[in-house]
């Protein structure tokens, strides 16, 4: 087993996911099979190799620091689920009154 | 050259078998013009719908057709066929018929008009348009409208594109067969029991079966031209950075590129010239000159040096896809190109690599996605139990696989072994490709090893739908263009030939496959519907 199920409730947890014990099941099932073809790579010694994070050789592109068109609050505002005088409105974050 | 190839007793070219009757056959070139009712005109045999991005130019720049009658007739079309295909999330029929008699006004008045000026195109649904929903065919963004427009939809919206709606995809662009859509499947105009492929399997489906002039899809993995080659069209993944990925709805930031989805090669190139180039709003837009790619379609392959990877060959391919692409070199050989079998042997990695990569960055990507700002909210008590539910209720089963698995591979006692891992072997892969492009000009391979399976033949196992993908995924890891284009059938199902190139040389790619479509007709084909 690569990944154990208190494994996947562990990464589900970081992910911000619920997930049903029927999910849970599965996930377990499908990411040891998936994890297991991926052993693959430990065939290959990369011990020298640099990374490669990005296709093109760029770093720190810069514009100019001017003020540009930005949306305005109500637009901003337009999709939020839920919203009170000019601001998003979210469920409490804190225990409590 | 490649191992062993099998052909029919006919003989040379035998990939010809399985075809359907040819709906252009018997068509005479008499009248340049008929009409058949108000909404019907026909050009040579064939109705608006069904004609190419060129030619409609031409029709509507010199005031003999319309813009408003081709958008009248892809509109019918869609009226006809959209119950049984299936493309469309959201149409604008409306914005749409606004913005052909804008462009029908620009030309009764002289003016000259952009290439793609009144011509109707289908924009997959992971593209912002502003005014207009865009959903990733995810329940977590259902009803989310969006306050701007992509760069891409800019830059098509200052061409005079007609723009006739949002085409279906799998959720955020997770999938080969478009079946994991939140709402429905696509199907595939040339067999209805069938996958178009995916992720943009609306975008390939809606341009086959003409209920678009063309379409825009994105490639993170072959998200292009696997529909493309499961339903008979021409689809481009172009060099990663020659096209802004701004209000594109991020997947794996490293590997997405934005690509046209469209009947013939020339069109395609017409589409480059308006989607490729810098943009200030994407940082990873590279700044290279963008040529007039129409510039490289001469036909002339002479002397070309066209490598064949072996390993796009190996197990698992069908038979029949196999011989229609060995077919295709033959062809391109007999054009005058030179073809030489080539090994990229890290090619058995690529799975691997980018199922650990694009997860990786997927689940990064959509940690946006937590209820608060836009979209989808779930009723909870606190903000942590919302953010999950939420979650759980608004993803799908392959998004949250891929979230799962992303986040593992980056989590804490894993990132050495699995993301750190890929990052290295996808340097491997690079180098595997800088080598071959020293001595070739291009390649050409399979765009997948199969042809279109039936709906539900793969979802049970999430690693039999990964492996479609085994020939496209390649290219988006070392950020190269490749290009799907129609070679053959199979039992009348499309397989797809595709042409891979050095970075920002997707000239040569164009050139490449506009002189295989020059000398061949399975472009001209058409699915019975």
């Amino acid at each position: 087993m690569k990944i154990s199920r208190g494994d996947v409730e562990h990464v589900a947890n970081l992910a911000r996911l619920e997930l049903s014990q029927e999910e849970m099941e599965a996930l377990t099932r499908q990411l040891n099979d998936i994890l297991t073809h991926m052993e693959k790579l430990g065939e290959l010694d990369t011990e020298d190799v640099p990374p490669t994070y990005h296709v093109l050789d760029m770093v720190n592109l810069f514009r100019p620091d001017k003020v540009g068109k930005c949306l305005q609050q109500e637009e901003a505002l337009a999709n939020a689920p839920d919203q009170d005088q000019g601001c998003i409105r979210v469920p409490r974050v804190l225990e409590g009154s | 050259m490649p191992p062993t190839r099998t052909r029919d007793a006919s003989g040379y070219p035998g990939f010809w078998r399985g075809l359907r009757p040819r709906k252009h056959e018997g068509r005479t070139a008499v009248a340049a013009i008929a009409f058949s009712g108000t909404q019907n005109k026909e050009v040579l045999g064939l109705k608006l719908n069904e004609l190419g991005i060129s030619r409609l130019h031409k029709l509507i720049s010199s005031g003999e057709v319309t813009s408003v009658e081709v958008t009248e007739a892809v509109f019918e079309r869609i009226d006809e066929v959209e119950d049984t295909v299936k493309a469309y999330l959201f149409l604008d029929r409306e914005g749409a018929l606004k913005k052909a008699a804008k462009v029908d006004l620009n030309v009764a008045r002289g003016e000259e008009i952009e290439p793609l000026a009144g011509i109707p195109v289908a924009i997959k649904d992971n593209m912002c348009t502003k005014g207009i929903p865009t959903t990733c065919a995810s329940r977590i963004l259902e009803g989310f409208v969006p306050p701007y427009d992509a760069t891409v939809i800019e830059r098509l919206k200052a061409s005079d594109a007609v723009i006739t709606g949002k085409v279906n995809l799998d959720e955020f662009a997770m999938g080969s067969s478009c079946e994991n859509s939140a709402f429905f499947p696509t199907r595939n105009p040339w067999d209805t029991s069938r996958v178009p492929g995916g992720s943009s399997g609306g975008s390939a489906a809606a341009v086959a079966a003409g209920e678009a002039i063309y379409a825009l899809g994105s490639d993170t993995g072959g998200s292009v031209r696997l529909p493309a080659s499961f339903c008979g069209v021409v689809g481009m993944k172009p060099t990663y950075g020659y096209v802004s990925r701004y209000g594109l709805v991020a997947f794996a930031s490293s590997l997405d590129q934005i690509g046209p989805i469209t009947r013939d090669v020339w069109d395609c190139a017409l589409v480059m010239n308006t989607i490729c180039g810098r943009d200030p709003m994407d940082s990873t837009s590279a700044d290279v000159p963008v040529p007039d790619f129409t510039s490289f379609l001469n036909g002339d392959i002479k002397g070309l040096k066209i490598g064949v990877p072996k390993e796009y060959f190996g197990e698992g391919i069908d038979p029949a896809v196999k011989e229609a692409v060995l077919g295709a070199v033959d062809k391109l050989t007999e054009l005058g190109a030179e073809a030489e079998e080539c090994s990229l042997p890290h090619s058995e990695y690529a799975l691997s690599t980018y199922y650990i990569l694009a997860p990786a960055e997927a689940s990064s990507n959509l940690a946006r996605y937590d209820g608060v700002r836009y979209g989808y909210r779930a009723e909870a008590g606190d903000l942590l139990e919302m953010f999950k539910k939420t979650r759980q209720q608004g993803f799908g089963p392959e998004v949250k696989r891929r979230i799962m698995l992303g986040t593992y591979a980056l989590s804490s006692g894993y990132y050495d072994a699995y993301y750190l891992k890929a990052q290295k072997v996808r340097t491997l892969m690079r180098r595997d490709f800088d080598r071959v492009f020293e001595r070739f000009d291009c390649l050409v391979a399979p765009t997948s090893p199969v042809v279109a399976f039936p709906l539900g033949d793969r979802t049970a196992d999430p690693l039999s739908m990964y492996m479609v993908d085994i020939c496209t995924i390649p290219v988006n890891i070392a950020g190269i263009p490749g290009i799907s284009i129609p070679c053959g059938f199979k039992d009348g199902l499309p397989i797809g030939l595709q042409v891979i190139g050095k970075p920002f040389d997707d000239g040569t790619v164009l050139r490449v496959a506009y002189a295989f479509e020059k000398n061949t007709d399975y472009h001209k084909e058409r699915p019975e519907l």
